[in-house]
């Protein structure tokens, strides 16, 4: 109960300073994670990253415990699938998220139905299925951070991260 | 460094009592199956020792023995001001009657020196107060000055059990994952500390994200899963050297909730293919799987029973996540849960006679316990956000995380007795989640 003493604390420290300079946690090489925009370009370039997620759209939104894909969802998708078919030199790791109501591994779980539910959807659409990849992300990457479901809507999400290159 | 530490008390041995009254079951009795309301009164007066060094290992040990017996709940400390009667010899006879005068039910005596070689050697004596004698035998332990701690857990884990009937948990350990930063980015690592938040140390670093670590049934390895590659994957830890192995997988899945067989040679797991999470077994030897579900709802947290024959889980196939029991072949599953609401985190008790479970109803989490055949359950908590139940090694009390809502929510340990009482907050300095809390050590 006392034993953890200064030195521990000072380790903390250290660590959260980390947190703050050091934002891209993910080494896997690619720099895209977690919804992340790691490539350039000017969103006014229509074959640019930027324009896919501002104008496209990179994230489809899901109702509680589903991974059924709305008409809205469909249409982001639809437009995602045309902007990958022009734009053949990027690959796509399709992003499953859930709100943070739910036990982590079951939300794992849910975020990988999710990611499933895109690629699937996009493959459909005609994307080549060997330039989707697909990851889970649980409930550990909320990007809204309130315990309301103003948050959790958006938390619940696939999103689309693009990377340079046929992938690995 | 880590071996040395294990070994410590390899030295401990019976320590022959004089022939003066000796009992194995006294008077002095705690029945706790029967719902303790009233704390038992003790007292542990400073260790004797006849040098200053001795003397300052003395004071420590009665204080973290103190703190072992009163964070039960069951037992409540009289502090050293309140004693009339003053421990100066280890070997003379109690003055009963000077701790009957201040109403101590039980008393803790002991002794403490360092031989010549270096290591603490400490004696202790139980007393039933009332019945002016011994309760069981005297007992020496001898370990190294460092593992002070754990010769101070194993004199109240022998407190505790000859006073309970049941078997002690305050010299075991666990791991968990320590959590800084803000919510949408959050750093998490593998640590490992004393049951009490004590002796804190860090099994990873806190590059990738790490999640659910589960103790080997020995405690010397850890499961856990890891976004080391990018993707989860399941890695198997060594605790004493902290080498890591990630376990043989396909490309293209994930593959999370480890947690071992009760002989350690087998992993029961979950396996995510084309967005489908299905239960599967891993003999870690051959790195050979073994499919144990196939459906196309959600199969996942998995938890062996203590004999090895049987898998509680957590399944949506009925529409919301609930639990099952299967074999652990796979095959047919009974479903367990029938109560308002969804289950989740199953994990059986180390007895084998309860499931402990987090339980989301009406907006709330819970922490809950029921019977293998889902009967008489008992929720023993409520938040905004309970998870992830771990059971002592005597299946008396459960450890879980607690999260706050908002922002600014963090996450942080808390134990709870399986009655639903004594909810208390483990001290981990910092935040805290996914604890598995590791065997009595030897």
């Amino acid at each position: 109960m006392t034993c953890p003493g200064k030195t521990i604390i000072v380790v903390l420290a250290a660590l959260s300073l980390a947190a703050c300079t050091n934002p891209d946690r993910f080494a896997d090489g690619s720099g895209l994670g977690a919804g992340g925009a790691g490539l350039s370009g000017a969103a006014s370039d229509p074959a640019s990253p930027a324009y896919f997620e501002e104008a496209v759209g990179d994230r489809v939104l899901f109702a509680v415990d589903q991974s059924t894909l709305s008409p809205q969802a469909q249409a982001t998708l639809d437009a995602q699938a045309r902007w990958l078919m022009e734009n053949r030199d990027f690959t796509a790791t399709v992003e499953g998220h859930a709100d943070e109501q739910g036990t982590r591994e079951y939300n794992l779980a849910l975020g990988a139905r999710r990611a499933s539910a895109v690629e699937e959807y996009l493959v459909s659409r005609g994307v080549a299925a060997n330039r989707l990849r697909t990851v889970s992300y649980g409930k550990e990457r909320p990007i809204e951070l309130c315990s309301e479901e103003a948050c959790y809507a958006k938390n619940r999400r696939a999103v689309t991260v693009l990377a340079a290159g046929p992938t690995s | 460094m880590m071996r040395f530490f294990l070994s410590l008390l390899a030295a401990c041995a019976l320590w022959a009592m004089p022939a003066a009254a000796q009992q194995d079951s006294g008077p002095l009795r705690l029945e706790i199956t029967e719902g303790v309301i009233e704390p038992m009164p003790f007292a542990v007066p400073d260790l004797v020792a006849d040098t200053p060094r001795a003397q300052d290992f003395a004071r420590r040990l009665a204080r973290v023995i103190a703190a072992d017996l009163s964070g039960t709940g069951l037992f409540r400390e009289i502090p050293a001001q309140a004693h009339i009667g003053r421990i100066t010899s280890f070997d003379s006879p109690v003055q009963f009657a000077d701790w009957r005068a201040i109403n101590a039910q039980a008393l803790v005596t002991g002794a403490v020196r360092l031989d010549g070689a270096g290591r603490l050697v400490v004696r202790f004596r139980i007393h039933d107060v009332f019945a002016g004698q011994e309760l069981g035998r005297g007992q020496q332990l001898v370990g190294e000055p460092d593992g002070w701690r754990r010769i101070a857990h194993k004199v109240a884990d022998q407190v505790y059990s000859r006073i309970t009937g049941e078997g002690g948990y305050f010299d075991s350990r666990v791991v968990f994952v320590e959590e800084s930063g803000p919510k949408d980015r959050r750093a998490k690592r593998l640590a490992i500390m004393d049951y009490d938040g004590a002796n804190l140390r860090y099994l990873t670093d806190a590059s990738t994200i790490v999640l659910a670590p589960r103790f080997s049934p020995t405690g010397d390895r850890v499961l856990y899963t890891s976004y080391e590659t990018g993707f989860p994957r399941i890695y198997l830890l060594d605790v004493a050297d902290v080498g890591r192995r990630v376990l043989p997988t396909t490309d293209g899945t994930m593959s999370f909730a480890p947690r071992f067989s009760p002989d350690g040679r087998t992993v029961v797991y979950s396996l995510t293919q084309g967005g489908n999470t299905d239960l599967y077994t891993m003999d870690i030897a051959s790195g050979r799987s073994t499919r144990l579900t196939s459906a196309p709802s959600i199969e996942t947290a998995p938890s062996f029973s203590p004999d090895g024959s049987r898998i509680v889980f957590e399944s949506d196939r009925s529409g919301s996540p609930q639990l099952y029991i299967m074999e652990a072949r796979g095959g047919d599953a009974q479903r367990i849960s029938f109560g308002q609401g969804r289950y989740g985190t199953p994990v059986w008790s180390p007895r084998g006679d309860l499931v402990a479970f987090t339980k989301q109803s009406k907006g709330r989490f819970h922490i809950g316990v029921m019977r293998t055949d889902g009967s008489e359950e008992r929720l023993l908590t409520a938040s905004f956000l309970d998870e992830g139940p771990t059971w002592a090694p005597n299946g008396r009390v459960i450890m879980f995380t607690r999260e706050t809502r908002g922002e600014r929510g963090e996450a942080r340990l808390y134990t709870v007795d399986i009655s639903g009482r004594n909810l208390r907050q483990v001290a981990t300095g910092g935040g805290a989640s996914d604890p598995s809390w590791g065997p009595l050590q030897e």
